[in-house]
């Protein structure tokens, strides 16, 4: 920062007093408890930028929860499109803020309920949808145009985006009223999730299909949500998890760059998501750290002189790994610590996982638990009045600074491989994480980190939801219906259609629309996708 | 009647669950104890899995689900096993497995059941002491 930097004091009328102008905060003033002001932002360095300002250290927004609150945005979805349909409606009227679904691993790997490949995982990790039916039955009484649904889908996000276009035009909704986030994330899933059905390049392909269709027709949605999620939960460290997540970013760009597309309007919809650990204030420094690397990498890689374009949105899930099968009601207090770095971190929408997620999927009482910790945060504790309230503290300064630093030689290394892409393919990443994942269970069992209340010969309780069975049977019956109903010589030309696409370079999502709405399922569409594009195989 | 020299294990994810972190953890841990492990990769049908097992001559199968499909994958393992008469080869598996449903796992043959976080070096003690109860256990690794 030049010397002639005005002083933070001035941070308010150059920046936040203009934006709260046009969007007013949530209060005329807001108070601690016994009545003392509290301002918008402190500061102790009179040289250093705000919040809105780049590179956004300090928060994208310049008024951050003072003026909107995050969205709340609990990840659901099991057994049935009605039976998750339920649970949704049950969430919204709790006073939850967003949709996200939850596919089953059939539906994100790209196979029909009734695929021999599904065999056992029909409805299990989340709802299968392979009909424009089955969305229908899904969002039943949900207002599509209003309501913002996030998917967590990869492999299959280019069918689940035809799926909603389809589903739009059946209920009379302009695709641009759309709103909402596709994972669309698929270089993490060979990293870490698996769910990978294609080869990287046909994957990447169908990648930038979304973001190019969204950006032309469904403006208003999020096509891609870049992923360090589910790198944490597979053991990485904290700066691992923003430095690949980052570094995939960059090859998102790049494929984009590619294509031909606009970069600034392309990081104008990009969001991302990540992970939120027990330590509070090495998490906390590691959104900052995030922030400001991506506002710095958009800027100095990719020459975007857009503010917008530089932000980094994400949204955050407290992590997984971390809970406890022993003595599970102690992960109520592990999700509120998590819940509080993120909100802490300034995370723009929040999933707070289940008290009673590492016995089987939550509970409807874990889930409305997990909904009000994340409702007390917000209302009750007073933190979401100070924009980055630990800005500022030699502590974390110090500490998103280190983490910056670690994660950016872990960018450095990557292109001095050649790339994300070639140091995912040459296992690279995968080893890194492997190796960090293998000394934090070492330093567990050796009892330097092991968690409250667990004990070699401790009990595990009883898991308190299970999906019925049944379900998968009641899926074939649904399907083979399905299939009876439709033009078979009309569904085999649109997978023809298809077949011709995907061996071509234009834009799939209107042939699968098209298909889609002939009644094709996602299921047929993937076996024909996998004759031109070749599968996945893992080798160990 | 034990074997001896280098215990061989195979570990599988049967199904579609991509979760690897455990059983690639285990499978270091086993080879930081001297056994020779095959690892099969994700997606691996119990078709594939007892075939595997059989033709690299293991002494035991690990297996792995953390999806909620593993009455149906591990079940089908131990069928198939027992219908290639290949029953000595032991079984255990890991992940996520709900209390209820150890009984009729164990039935199928699933003496040990390793949740998440378990120590490492009690999966390798569990199989030294099925597979070599005659031995000490090597502290060569």
């Amino acid at each position: 920062m030049s010397a002639e930097s005005p002083p933070p004091t001035e941070w308010k009328d150059r920046t936040w007093r203009p934006f709260v102008e046009g969007h007013p905060e949530r209060a005329q003033e807001f108070l601690t408890s016994g009545g003392i002001p509290v301002e918008p932002m402190y500061s102790t360095d009179p040289a250093s930028e705000g919040a809105g300002e780049y590179p956004f250290t300090r928060g994208i927004h310049p008024s951050m929860y003072r003026g909107r609150l995050w969205t709340m945005r609990q990840y659901a979805g099991y057994s049935s499109p009605a039976e998750t349909n339920a649970r949704f409606r049950y969430l919204l009227e709790k006073g939850q803020t967003g949709l996200s679904v939850a596919f089953d691993l059939p539906t994100q790997i790209g196979y029909d309920s009734d695929a021999a490949e599904a065999m056992g995982e029909v409805g299990r990790v989340g709802v299968p949808i392979n009909t424009v039916d089955d969305l229908d039955a899904l969002l039943a009484e949900i207002p599509i145009d209003s309501v913002s649904i996030s998917m967590t889908i990869n492999s299959t996000a280019s069918i689940l985006l035809s799926l909603l276009v389809a589903l739009a035009r059946r209920r009379g909704v302009p695709a641009s009223k759309l709103r909402g986030t596709f994972q669309n994330d698929i270089l993490k899933e060979f990293i870490a999730r698996g769910t990978q059905r294609f080869p990287v390049e046909p994957s990447m392909r169908l990648v930038v299909d979304v973001i190019e269709y969204c950006q032309k027709e469904v403006p208003a949605f999020y096509p891609i949500s870049i992923s360090g999620y589910h790198i944490r939960e597979a053991g990485s460290t904290a700066a691992q998890e923003i430095a690949f997540t980052l570094a995939d970013g960059i090859a998102y760009m790049e494929a984009c760059r590619d294509r031909g597309l606009d970069l600034v309007s392309v990081g104008r919809r990009l969001s991302f998501f990540f992970n939120s650990h027990n330590q509070l204030f090495e998490e906390v420094a590691k959104f900052r750290a995030a922030r400001r690397m991506w506002a710095r990498i958009c800027r100095d890689r990719f020459g975007l002189d857009d503010d917008r374009a530089c932000q980094l949105r994400f949204h955050s899930q407290t992590g997984g790994s971390t809970l406890q099968a022993m003595e599970p009601s102690n992960n109520v207090v592990r999700v509120t610590i998590q819940a509080l770095a993120a909100v802490l971190g300034g995370t723009q929408s929040l999933h707070t996982n289940g008290w009673d997620e590492a016995l089987s999927l939550p509970s409807e009482e874990a889930a409305r638990l997990a909904l009000r910790t994340q409702q007390i945060i917000a209302s009750e504790s007073g933190v979401a009045d100070c924009v980055d309230p630990l800005g500022g503290a030699p502590f974390i300064e110090n500490m998103t600074d280190s983490i910056e630093q670690e994660a950016l030689s872990l960018i450095h290394e990557i292109d001095e491989r050649g790339g994300m892409l070639k140091a995912i393919r040459d296992g690279y990443v995968r080893r890194a994480i492997e190796d960090s994942a293998y000394k934090s269970q070492l330093d567990q069992d050796s009892g330097k980190t092991t968690p409250i209340g667990v004990t070699r010969d401790g009990e595990i309780p009883e898991a308190p939801f299970s999906v019925d069975p049944a379900v998968e049977a009641q899926r074939k019956d649904a399907l083979s219906t399905h299939r009876e109903k439709r033009d078979q010589a009309e569904v085999e030309s649109h997978l023809n259609h298809i077949e011709a696409a995907a061996s071509g370079e234009s834009n799939m999502i209107p042939v699968m629309v098209d298909a889609l709405e002939a009644g094709c399922t996602l299921g047929e569409i993937c076996t024909t996708l996998s004759r031109v594009f070749g599968e996945f195989q893992d080798h160990g | 009647m034990a074997r001896s020299g280098p215990i061989r294990i195979l570990l599988a994810k049967p199904g579609l669950d991509g979760h690897d972190r455990g059983i690639r953890l285990v499978l270091r841990a086993l080879r930081d104890a001297g056994m020779e492990v095959i690892y099969t990769g994700l997606r691996t049908t119990a078709e594939q899995i007892v075939k595997a097992a059989i033709e690299e001559d293991v002494e035991a199968i690990g297996l792995s689900s953390l999806s909620g499909a593993h009455e149906t994958h591990f079940v089908e393992v131990s069928r198939i096993l027992k219908e290639e008469n290949a029953e000595d080869i032991l079984l255990f598996g890991g992940g996520i497995i709900p209390q209820q449903d150890i009984d009729s796992l164990k039935e199928a043959g699933f003496d040990h059941l390793y949740p998440p976080g378990t120590p490492l070096e009690q999966i390798v003690a569990d199989l030294h002491q099925q597979l070599r109860p005659g031995e000490m256990e090597n502290d060569n690794a």
